[in-house]
């Protein structure tokens, strides 16, 4: 399923930072970086799953926001991109 | 719709790879000091494919051995050196089933030829399918190899050893290979002659046993998923470090899944002359550039469907391997009278 993950975490604290910061590494194990807090992720029901609570053990409820769009299959094939390139493509194969 | 797994190809030499959180990241030397570090989320992957020269951190290796992930390692020509895998799995009555086959000549000799029968129809298919996009003299000449191919599922017929079998699939082989001419177009620039191997000694054989060697991969990977012993094959005999039965099962998917996609590249001029290069002892070798994109080649006719003649629905190419290994396993458990090759219709 494709999913957009989307977070503001609020930093005006050191455990705040630390939070951003984790919240960030937990995205980079299942999605692509395509904004500052933002990420692409492409991946399967389970994985969903591990993801919330992944992020769910981390953020402050009272401080934090993060959304998690459900996308329809395959709509972040069709993404119309101003700017900067997109690092990588989330189903295409990956060659380094 | 179940997401496809990808995976991760490192060719380029000088790369190493490192464990960070739950990501793969790729460091080159040359890279930009600025530039962001390439990361790859490992959920997304179930195989890495490493090439020469690239060095994978023995913490990432730990890693995708815990989580049941592969890492296969190939010399930069694409010829396979090694594969670490973590504990064995996989059903142990499996196993016994299957060596108990391969002890009986008459069981191996029905699995040897279901498989065969299934590269012979795969492989006229191709002649039959290029037939029809085709016309004039070419289309005569593809039309009458897969006629002849087609008579030789007779002899297959009446083998009654897998030493026979062998021998027919020889021949199929050479009638297949000798109408190479009609497969390529502008086969005289391309320099082909038949199948030659162990040096290729022109383009069109380079790409073939190139994709090969990707594709015993992914054959490969798909038995020890489903917990067959790889190197103890039915038709291919027992030899140390021969994957027997990963050689046995790439038979059939050879047709379809390699030759044609090596045909396709050539014939659209995906692949130019400038992607090889020839080397002093006569052999040809792809380069860097050739070789990224086979691998994206490779990588998107994985994602396409094929029609499965016995299961009777379409099946991802990158799945078959998985689908037949499944199969196999199946027939050897006894749940499935015979073993049914794959087979397009």
């Amino acid at each position: 399923m494709d999913l957009l993950v989307t977070y503001d975490v609020e930093t005006t604290t050191p455990a705040g930072q630390r939070r951003l910061r984790k919240v960030a590494k937990i995205c980079e194990g299942y999605g692509h970086r395509v904004q500052k807090s933002v990420f692409e992720v492409v991946c399967r029901d389970a994985d969903k799953v591990k993801l919330v609570a992944a992020i769910e053990a981390v953020i402050d409820p009272a401080r934090d926001s993060v959304r998690i769009y459900r996308l329809p299959a395959m709509a972040l094939d069709d993404v119309e991109h101003l700017g900067r390139p997109r690092a990588m493509d989330p189903r295409g194969p990956f060659v380094i | 719709m179940t997401e496809l797994l990808n995976t991760l190809y490192i060719q380029t030499p000088g790369t190493s790879l490192h464990l960070d959180g739950d990501t793969v990241r790729a460091f080159h030397p040359d890279d930009d000091a600025d530039a962001k570090p390439r990361r790859v989320p490992l959920v997304r992957i179930d195989h890495l494919v490493a090439f020469g020269g690239v060095n994978v951190s023995q913490e990432l290796q730990l890693r995708c051995a815990a989580d049941g992930r592969s890492v296969t390692y190939l010399t930069s020509n694409g010829r396979f050196r090694m594969r670490t895998v973590g504990p064995a799995t996989g059903n142990p009555l499996l196993r016994q089933a299957q060596h108990r086959a391969a002890d009986d000549p008459a069981h191996r000799l029905a699995i040897s030829v279901a498989m065969i029968a299934g590269k012979i129809h795969n492989s006229r298919q191709v002649l039959l399918r290029t037939a029809r996009d085709s016309s004039g003299f070419r289309q005569t000449a593809l039309r009458a190899s897969a006629e002849l191919i087609a008579g030789r599922l007779e002899l297959l017929r009446t083998a009654d050893s897998t030493g026979e079998v062998f021998g027919v699939e020889g021949i199929t082989a050479r009638d297949y290979f000798a109408a190479l001419p009609h497969l390529v177009t502008q086969a005289k620039e391309w320099k082909v002659a038949g199948r030659s191997k162990r040096p290729p000694t022109d383009p069109v054989n380079c790409l073939l046993s190139f994709l090969y060697g990707m594709l015993r991969g992914a054959v490969h990977g798909a038995l020890e998923q489903v917990g067959l012993d790889p190197y103890i094959g039915f038709l291919h005999g027992v030899r140390a470090g021969k994957p027997a039965l990963a050689l046995d099962l790439m038979e059939e998917f050879r047709p379809l899944l390699a030759d044609r996609l090596a045909f396709t590249l050539l014939n659209r001029r995906e692949l130019g002359i400038k992607d090889f290069d020839h080397l002093p002892n006569g052999a040809y070798q792809l380069t860097d550039d050739g070789r990224k994109k086979v691998f994206t080649a490779w990588q998107q006719s994985r994602q396409r469907t094929w029609p499965h003649a016995y299961l009777g629905r379409e099946v991802e190419a990158a799945l078959l391997p998985l689908v037949q290994a499944r199969l196999l396993a199946r027939h050897l458990r006894g749940e499935l009278a015979a073993y049914q090759p794959w087979m397009v219709n």
